[in-house]
């Protein structure tokens, strides 16, 4: 069996607030104990909802914060940022995209700058070969070679999140950590960038870890899916295991909450109101 | 008669590269009791067509329309001193981020009590009164001491249900619901959606709920309006909408839901695109 793209053990986050000279303070437990494996090609999805430790732990996954206890390995290689640093080859390994398309792209930056910045961080390539690079991505992922004198305020936000999904490809990753890459999108945008994802993930054999509260996107993309609340992991499974049955309460809670667009549902909900008006 | 009347309404816009219209001869009317839906994506003009109606739109906007009546009586050529009696007494708004339409510098009290003193005259003891019967409506347990908190000290979705409590203040014959839930948790969302639609049937509110989410038509609407780009592209109630929609955009939305996914590729707009002309 290969080697797992991404591995953990008993991850663990703390954080130390309101600590003065004189008081303690207290400490928040943001993650604790969070163990997972991805295969490679495979996408796991994290659920959860505000305040449950599902950036947190992506922040760690992406070696941007160092987790307080817990193993972490890529590739088999154990990581370690606060002895060791990031190392260039690491950080070539796995990148990220983020929520907000508006916010991650720096707007004075032209998108083939944007595009070619990582290979200027890690890479010796000369200039010609990177912005040949920047282009041939940006055929990639949907956009065409005119975008590559432009600055961010030009596209929509299914642009943006594309934009922001070449710059995380450019160095050949072989984990992407996507942080609610579409809940800011329209739904039919949404559906496109899926579409993208999917493309891609095909192409280059690429790992996701997709954070996600919208059950319906996680139900279509994930291969594993991994419930947290409160910081605890508080349900692990396959895709279909999760949704067939669902074990912990508050798994229950969350699917009932979500709202369900089937004719059979809108009839149930129109009857009980009908009956409650009579 | 319908509440709310307005036939062929248009909304344009001053720019810098000449007229926008933002809706285009938009026909919508409301009776009394009704959940009525506006769905569409951002730039369908659905929350300008109630800003409109709100009289909230800056001095940019132009409004015309044939006809603009609420409850039998000319909203667009009313003087605005006189629409300052019907806007947050009979017709009443919420909006999407709960913690931002929330005036930092106030207690939530302070708040609520202004509208209970502008429109209803009431004294210092009947609004008290009131301000706490109203809290206990919207489902904030310990009323007496939350009156006293400020919107930073809350929740999202219990500065919403304040938001909520404000709007159902003065017993509004109409409730304007602006993607009221696109900020909160699926959980919250549910909750608050419960809330509005229980609500509504108690108060015999007619209800216009805007949103660009599906699923919260589905578990809301009695009749639903798609726009897109400010024209109407359907309006049906929800059971036909869902089971046999006629445009073909309404198709395409449906279509493009993760949950209606048949193959490992979500269908697209293409006939729609989304992207704007840059």
């Amino acid at each position: 069996m290969s080697v797992p793209v991404l591995e953990t053990h008993h991850i663990v986050r703390d954080y130390h607030v309101g600590r003065t000279l004189f008081a303690g303070g207290q400490v928040i437990h943001a993650v604790k104990d969070a163990t997972l494996k991805v295969e490679k090609g495979k996408t796991l999805a994290i659920v959860g909802e505000s305040g449950s430790g599902k950036s947190t732990l992506a922040r760690i996954l992406t070696l941007i914060d160092p987790p307080t206890s817990g193993e972490l390995l890529i590739e088999g290689e154990r990581v370690d940022i606060i002895k060791t640093g990031v190392s260039k080859q690491m950080r070539r390994k796995v990148q990220m995209v983020f929520q907000n398309p508006y916010g991650s792209l720096n707007p004075r930056q032209k998108i083939g700058d944007v595009l070619a910045e990582p290979l200027v961080i890690n890479t010796d390539m000369p200039a010609s070969e990177r912005q040949d690079r920047a282009q041939q991505m940006l055929k990639k992922v949907g956009l065409a070679p005119e975008h590559f004198n432009r600055y961010p305020h030009m596209f929509s936000g299914g642009q943006r999140q594309r934009i922001a999904i070449a710059r995380a490809l450019m160095l050949n990753p072989s984990l992407l950590v996507l942080d609610e890459p579409v809940s800011a999108l329209d739904l039919s945008v949404q559906a496109q960038i899926l579409n993208l994802l999917a493309d891609l993930q095909d192409e280059f054999q690429l790992t996701y870890v997709f954070i996600s509260h919208d059950l319906s996107v996680v139900r279509y993309i994930a291969d594993d899916v991994m419930v947290m609340y409160l910081g605890e992991v508080v349900e692990q499974g396959s895709r279909e295991a999760v949704f067939a049955d669902p074990q912990h309460s508050y798994t229950k809670t969350l699917f009932a909450a979500t709202p369900r667009a089937d004719v059979a549902s809108i009839k149930a909900r129109l009857a009980r109101r009908a009956a409650e008006i009579a | 008669m319908p509440l709310l009347d307005i036939r062929n309404l248009t909304v344009s816009f001053d720019t810098s590269i000449g007229l926008f219209k933002a809706v285009e001869g938009i026909d919508l009317s409301v009776d009394a009791r009704e959940v009525l839906a506006i769905v569409g994506e951002s730039g369908s003009g659905k929350s300008v067509e109630m800003l409109a109606v709100m009289g909230l739109l800056p001095p940019s906007a132009t409004v015309t329309a044939d006809k603009l009546e609420f409850d039998g009586k000319d909203l667009l050529h009313m003087p605005p001193h006189e629409k300052r009696h019907i806007i947050g007494r009979d017709i009443a708004m919420i909006f999407q981020e709960p913690v931002a339409s929330l005036n930092p510098c106030f207690t939530i009290g302070f708040q609520i009590e202004e509208v209970l003193r502008f429109h209803l005259g009431m004294d210092r003891k009947q609004r008290r009164a009131r301000a706490i019967e109203l809290l206990h409506q919207v489902g904030i347990s310990d009323a007496e001491q939350r009156l006293h908190a400020f919107p930073h000290q809350m929740s999202g979705g219990q500065c919403q249900r304040v938001m909520i409590a404000m709007a159902i203040a003065c017993k509004p014959k109409l409730l304007i619901a602006d993607e009221p839930t696109t900020a909160l948790d699926v959980t919250i969302q549910k909750q608050i959606l419960d809330l509005l639609v229980g609500l509504q049937a108690q108060h015999g509110m007619a209800l216009i709920m805007i949103t660009h989410n599906i699923g919260v038509v589905a578990e809301t609407a009695d009749r639903v309006i798609v726009q897109y780009r400010g024209h109407k592209m359907e309006e049906s109630d929800v059971l036909t909408l869902f089971e046999a929609p006629t445009s073909p955009y309404t198709r395409a939305l449906l279509s493009a839901l993760p949950d209606n996914a048949t193959g490992d590729r979500l269908p697209t707009i293409g006939d729609f695109s989304a992207e704007p002309a840059i």
